[in-house]
């Protein structure tokens, strides 16, 4: 009973005491229907019964996709691949919200969302991201790889390949070491992109910049880095931003403004210095 | 190279309105002036039309800081146009459903905000820099059409509108400014959000007690 793990409180609650128990929900869906990159695409409604609150968000769907084969129709397509959090593919805005942040309570990924947010009987909109450098493939699936090209952008940095060095020949500060880490978890998932009104790849891009941008490895790369980076997300066509944070409150690796603020820095800096985007 | 890239065309808008928010501050100091009566206030409009005579000749610092605001405006508006199309192609079909999570009414404001605080102060301009749309008219002196221009509700109305307005717009452009400039981090981001809030307040008070002061018969 005093387990600390979610899953097992819950379990032994049910067990033990009625008022715990939570009851299947029915939900309507409104769900964005497009067929392809061409279709203009609508919201279709749909019913779900014996939803458990115990379920993840995309477990929820995976019942509806089995409603819809059986009885012959589309399944709804949406990407997915970790289920926890971790490979950042399952983006889904849900109730005007990216990855559902709205009704999350906190930073999560759409398969780390879970249905015991909901209540039965509530309707439950999910869109895909919208952003023309995120084209939709089909239904909820959209195309992120202007993400990776703002990565391959960024280049190599140069660290000698070989034996595995000896850990204490660069040192790197602590507070650097854990700025970087924080930075590096950027799982490129999009939800920054997604609840931008201005469809900024901010957050991502200076995640990317400052996580090489922080360490000694990253410095002689350091200022071509940052301006080919911010010349693709351009290139990309993506909005610029405004600094309005609703992408740091959406995202679920909590990544900081202060990366976009130090972004701005080694750019600016970069510029004065001559450096200039590869065309 | 600023055609192309967003953050450089982001710091113009940065950097341009800082030198207004310097501006506006002396602006603001200036009109306090007020307080000191009729004469002083006349004389003042007068002293800086005449700073550094006889060195140079009459109105020559005023035409300076004249041009160097009309280049700034135009940059700021510019930077600010093209960075506004810019985030209308990059999601031309919005949401069915979106909702905020963290955003501010002045961080949304920005643009329309902005817009209309550029409408009025090319009114202001009008009203009581060249007096063309004071009830006054262009003949009286910057005392008197001031309080002939505040003495009507509905014109003291405009410039309560538009200066909270422009409060928002410095509350959020303030901090936006920090970040875009480089100069924020997470230990700085509350105190750089606090300053813009306390800052934009004593700077809008400062405007306002003036159109009351003359609505409420204070000044007069
Ligand atoms: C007295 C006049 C003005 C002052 C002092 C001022 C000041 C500022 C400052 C300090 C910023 C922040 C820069 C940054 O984000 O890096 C800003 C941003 C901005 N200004 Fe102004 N501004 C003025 C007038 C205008 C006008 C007339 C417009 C008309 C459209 C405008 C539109 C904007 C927009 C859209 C932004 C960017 C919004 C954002 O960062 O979220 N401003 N302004
Ligand atoms: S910064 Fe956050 S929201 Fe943006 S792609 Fe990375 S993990 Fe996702
Ligand atoms: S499926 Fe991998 S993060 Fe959600």
């Amino acid at each position: 009973m005093t387990a600390t793990a979610e899953g097992t409180t819950f379990a032994s609650g049910t067990a033990s005491d009625p008022a715990m128990a939570k009851h299947d929900m029915t939900l309507t869906l409104r769900i964005w229907r497009q067929k392809g990159p061409r279709d203009k695409g609508r919201m279709v409604t749909y019913q779900v019964e014996d939803i458990s609150p115990d379920m993840s968000f995309l477990e929820m769907l995976d019942v509806l996709n089995e409603k819809l084969i059986l009885a012959g129709d589309d399944p709804v397509v949406f990407d997915h691949d970790c289920r926890e959090g971790i490979c950042g593919s399952c983006g889904l805005m849900i109730n005007g919200t990216a990855h559902g942040r709205g009704t999350s309570g906190g930073p999560t990924t759409t398969c780390q969302l879970h249905m015991r947010k909901f209540k039965d009987g509530d309707t439950i909109d999910i869109e895909p991201w919208r952003a023309t450098a995120f084209p939709v493939i089909k239904d909820l699936s959209v195309d992120r790889s202007a993400l990776d090209r703002i990565i391959q952008s960024g280049g190599y940095i140069s660290a000698p390949t070989g034996t595995a060095p000896e850990a204490h020949s660069i040192l790197v500060p602590k507070k650097d070491s854990d700025a970087a880490f924080d930075a590096a978890t950027c799982i490129g998932c999009g939800a920054c992109v997604a609840a931008c009104p201005n469809a900024s790849s901010m957050l991502f891009t200076a995640a990317k910049v400052s996580h090489l941008g922080l360490v000694p490895q990253g410095q002689p790369e350091r200022n071509d880095r940052v301006v080919n980076m911010v010349a693709q997300q351009d290139r990309e066509g993506f909005g610029g931003c405004t600094n309005i944070g609703e992408c740091s409150a959406a995202c679920p690796k909590g990544i900081s403004m202060e990366n976009i603020s130090r972004l701005n820095h080694d750019l600016l800096g970069a510029l004065r210095a001559g450096a200039r985007p590869k065309s | 190279m600023a055609k192309t890239n967003s953050v450089a065309k982001k710091a113009v808008v940065a950097v341009t309105g800082i030198i207004m928010i310097l501006y506006l501050i002396a602006h603001m100091i200036g009109n306090l002036k007020v307080f000191a009566g009729r004469e002083s206030f006349n004389g003042y409009s007068e002293w800086i039309r005449t700073i550094g005579e006889p060195a140079v000749p009459a109105q020559t610092t005023l035409t300076i800081i004249r041009i160097v605001l009309l280049t700034v405006v135009i940059a700021h508006f510019w930077a600010v146009i093209s960075l506004w199309r810019q985030a209308k192609r990059a999601r031309p079909n919005g949401y069915v459903t979106k909702k905020a999570v963290a955003q501010s009414y002045a961080s949304r404001t920005m643009r329309w905000g902005g817009v209309i605080v550029g409408l009025f102060i090319i009114y202001h301009i009008l009203d009581l820099t060249m007096g063309v749309a004071n009830p006054e008219g262009p003949d009286g002196t910057p005392y008197d059409r001031l309080v002939a221009g505040f003495s009507n509700p509905f014109i003291t109305a405009v410039y309560v509108l538009a200066l909270v307005l422009l409060g928002m717009h410095l509350r959020h452009g303030i901090w936006s400014a920090t970040q875009t400039l480089g100069q924020s981090n997470k230990r700085r981001e509350k105190t750089v959000n606090l300053f813009a809030l306390v800052f934009s307040v004593v700077l809008i008070g400062g405007f306002l007690i003036v159109p009351f002061s003359v609505l409420f018969g204070l000044v007069g």
